[in-house]
């Protein structure tokens, strides 16, 4: 063999392996026909979301919408690093504590444009959501998709078979703790409540039923050691120390929502995104009801909610644009109401989504609960200290540590972390 | 030294033919691994925001690594693990010579030992998970069947560790069971034969023939072992479930801290060099046992 015949296949694996990497560019904005790439996580929503991309084409023909779900915590390490390396979807679902590093580096369109043109009305969807997403750039990102507000999910076969009332609006933070303790039944295996950490779920709602906040109004330090916010605190660690949840450790091993739809406690404080699997469970939809959240000082729930928002570095903006403005809008809200697997956030869907679920009959309260909703808190790098939670407050819920004490140390954490990205 | 004479050169001209050869491979691997290394090492040097370039600091992410309190609890947990994973290899070595004492059949064995190394991770830690929860775990029920209490291995950071490493070696038997059984039939028969003439035991034969002449893939399993160890991730993360997991600020490993620093906090810059010194932690261990393998491992 010649020199010359060994080099040629040389030659062409390397350009093919050019070719490779660069295949894939090209194609540029143009009124030829448009794929779009939907980012979401995977759960319940999945077929509502393909319905709203299969209506977005009848509507708009040259654009498809190709759908991409990657499992829950997975969905933010892979938007990172795609968004990073230019390979984001174009349109994808943003939290409200996930989205400042985003809009910080450029990551986001602004779809400030499009909204005016096709005079969107902002009205029409809940202001709380709208401002958990505002960072103060004058920019609009996206449109909230949904909405969230929390309620106590309960198991009516458990409440009858303790020969306990069901849970009424109006009912306060001691009723609660007193019905927890008659639903514990430590023979059958039955606890009244799960008291996990949960922030969104969990203790956030008490804190400001208590009058507190997790952070001060300046956005710069925390409030979570304060007495108010200590007390909100104390109505979790106080149900752990009645013995009326599973501990944190069971907890663990099996989540509370689960240990709910297997029928082990019998109050489940969360929100509505859960209505639908719960619904879908056929065990167990005719045993569950709902009740708004006991009141502290004062009535309060967290709300938040999904937002829709586009990829700055996407090949087709206006498509995304058009797509964004769709996906929030009313007719995706009927959509998404339809299938029950979320309250949309576009006013005027909040009875069909009822009706989609017609056994579950109080479903109102979360609707009600608007009312009275505080955002929840975002504040900074919102995703890193909510991530130390664990590492603070475990030992208050065991029991080990005091609330006081163990506040006191979450603060200066969450300090430091807010004045590192302030 | 030998008398050899040096090899003839064909000529002082570079032959571009052989760079061109192996430039296919060269390119995925500059691309795939030297880059991505070298882009590595210089962000644990800056302050890396999530998106956009960095800024040198210099050594600012190394101090603050070196008085992490975190970080030394998760070096701690690696190298806990690794030492338990490492006990494996003894076990692996003994089922390897039994395996290959089996006349017939020894294939169904070797299968059956190497289906967790071509299960995905996921999978294998969804399933302990199962069988090692606290209230309705199968480990579980069978102490109680023995009277022993149980316990929330993996939700009690006392015991996660332990229930890892356990999950780790049954995870890696297949691998080292294949590598060891190869090193075993590299051992000629005849010296079998010859023993058992003079009367030696099976156990004497064991420790007399086959662990000296084993001593090579040993050597080799045992690396490999360590190194594997120390890069464990996959089976905190699923194991262990979620961020709430009770028992995961206490039983974290080293590459568990760099994913929760890079991809969870963010911190690009703290997470290189968390990457940069496991790198070199494993350099050092790794030499190491070159250095005392010259003390046992036999070599014809």
């Amino acid at each position: 063999m010649t020199r010359k015949t060994l080099l040629a296949p040389a030659i062409v694996a390397v350009a093919a392996l050019l070719a490779g990497c660069s295949s894939g560019s090209g194609s540029s904005e143009s009124d030829g026909p448009v794929t779009i790439t939907y980012g979401i996580w995977a759960g319940t929503q999945t077929p509502a979301m393909q319905e709203i991309a299969t209506a977005f084409t009848a509507e708009n023909p040259n654009i498809t919408v190709k759908i991409q779900e990657r499992p829950y915590p997975e969905f933010w390490s892979t938007l990172q690093t795609s968004a990073a390396g230019g390979t984001a979807p174009d349109a994808f679902w943003m939290l409200a504590q996930q989205i400042r590093p985003y809009a910080a580096g450029n990551q986001l369109l602004d779809i400030s444009d499009a909204v005016k043109e096709q005079q969107v009305d902002l009205a029409k969807y809940p202001k709380a959501v709208l401002d958990l997403y505002d960072q103060g750039d004058g920019k609009l990102y996206g449109l909230p998709k949904d909405v969230d507000t929390n309620a106590v999910w309960f198991n009516k076969a458990l409440f009858d078979k303790a020969g306990v009332a069901y849970p009424k609006a109006g009912w306060t933070w001691a009723d609660f703790r007193e019905t927890a303790k008659k639903l514990t039944d430590p023979a059958a295996g039955t606890w009244g409540v799960a008291a996990p950490l949960d922030y969104q779920g969990g203790y956030y709602n008490s804190i400001f039923q208590a009058g507190g906040k997790v952070i001060a109004d300046d956005g710069k330090t925390a409030a979570i050691d304060s007495p108010e916010a200590q007390a909100g605190i104390r109505f979790w660690t106080d149900l752990q120390a009645d013995k009326s949840s599973p501990t944190l450790q069971q907890l663990s091993d099996t989540e509370a929502e689960t240990m709910f739809e297997q029928g082990k406690v019998a109050m489940y404080v969360s929100g509505a995104y859960w209505a639908l699997k719960l619904y879908d469970n056929q065990a167990i939809r005719a045993k569950v009801d709902v009740a708004p959240l006991p009141t502290g000082v004062k009535q309060a729930t967290v709300t938040s909610g999904i937002e829709n928002v586009g990829y700055a570095g996407t090949k087709h903006p206006e498509a995304v644009k058009k797509f964004l403005l769709f996906a929030s809008g009313e007719k995706a809200a009927n959509i998404q109401a339809k299938s029950g697997a979320v309250l949309p956030a576009y006013q005027g869907a909040e009875k069909t989504w009822m009706n989609a679920m017609p056994e579950f009959k109080n479903l109102q309260v979360f609707i009600d609960a608007k009312a009275y909703s505080v955002p929840l808190p975002v504040q900074g790098n919102a995703a890193e200290w909510q991530g130390l939670q664990a590492k603070y407050l475990t030992p208050a819920w065991d029991g080990k540590v005091s609330v006081a004490d163990a506040t006191a140390q979450y603060a200066d954490a969450i300090d430091k972390v807010l004045a590192e990205n302030g | 030294m030998t008398r050899q004479p040096a090899r003839p050169r064909t000529s002082g001209r570079i032959d571009w033919s052989a760079y061109a050869m192996i430039a296919p491979a060269f390119a995925g691997l500059a691309a795939l691994y030297l880059w991505p290394f070298l882009s590595t090492f210089l962000k644990s040097f800056q302050t890396v925001p999530v998106f956009g370039p960095g800024r040198f600091t210099g050594g600012a992410n190394y101090d603050k690594l070196l008085a992490d309190a975190d970080f030394w609890g998760a070096l701690g947990n690696s190298a806990k693990y690794t030492a338990i994973v490492l006990l494996g290899i003894p076990l692996a070595i003994v089922l390897a010579a039994m395996i290959q004492q089996v006349a017939r059949g020894r294939a169904v064995y070797r299968v059956l030992f190497f289906l967790p190394v071509v299960t995905l991770p996921v999978a294998v830690g969804m399933v302990w998970r199962f069988i090692l929860n606290g209230d309705f775990g199968l480990l579980n029920y069978a102490l109680s069947l023995i009277g022993v209490p149980g316990q929330y291995w993996v939700a009690d950071d006392r015991f996660a560790v332990y229930a890892f490493a356990v999950v780790g070696i049954w995870m890696g038997l297949g691998v080292n069971l294949i590598i060891l059984g190869a090193g075993l039939q590299n051992i000629p028969v005849d010296l079998y034969e010859a023993s058992a003439l003079d009367g030696a035991s099976r156990v004497r034969q064991f420790f007399a023939i086959t662990l000296p002449l084993l001593s090579p893939s040993v050597f080799f399993v045992t690396i490999l072992t360590t190194i594997s160890a120390l890069q464990m991730f996959d089976l905190v993360f699923i194991m262990l479930g979620s961020v709430n997991n009770t028992a995961l600020s206490g039983s974290k490993t080293i590459v568990y801290l760099f994913y929760e620093a890079a991809f969870v906090q963010f911190k690009q810059g703290y997470a290189a060099a968390i990457a940069i010194v496991l790198l070199v932690i494993i350099m050092i261990v790794t030499a190491v046992q070159f250095a005392v393998q010259k003390k046992w491992v036999v070599y014809d």
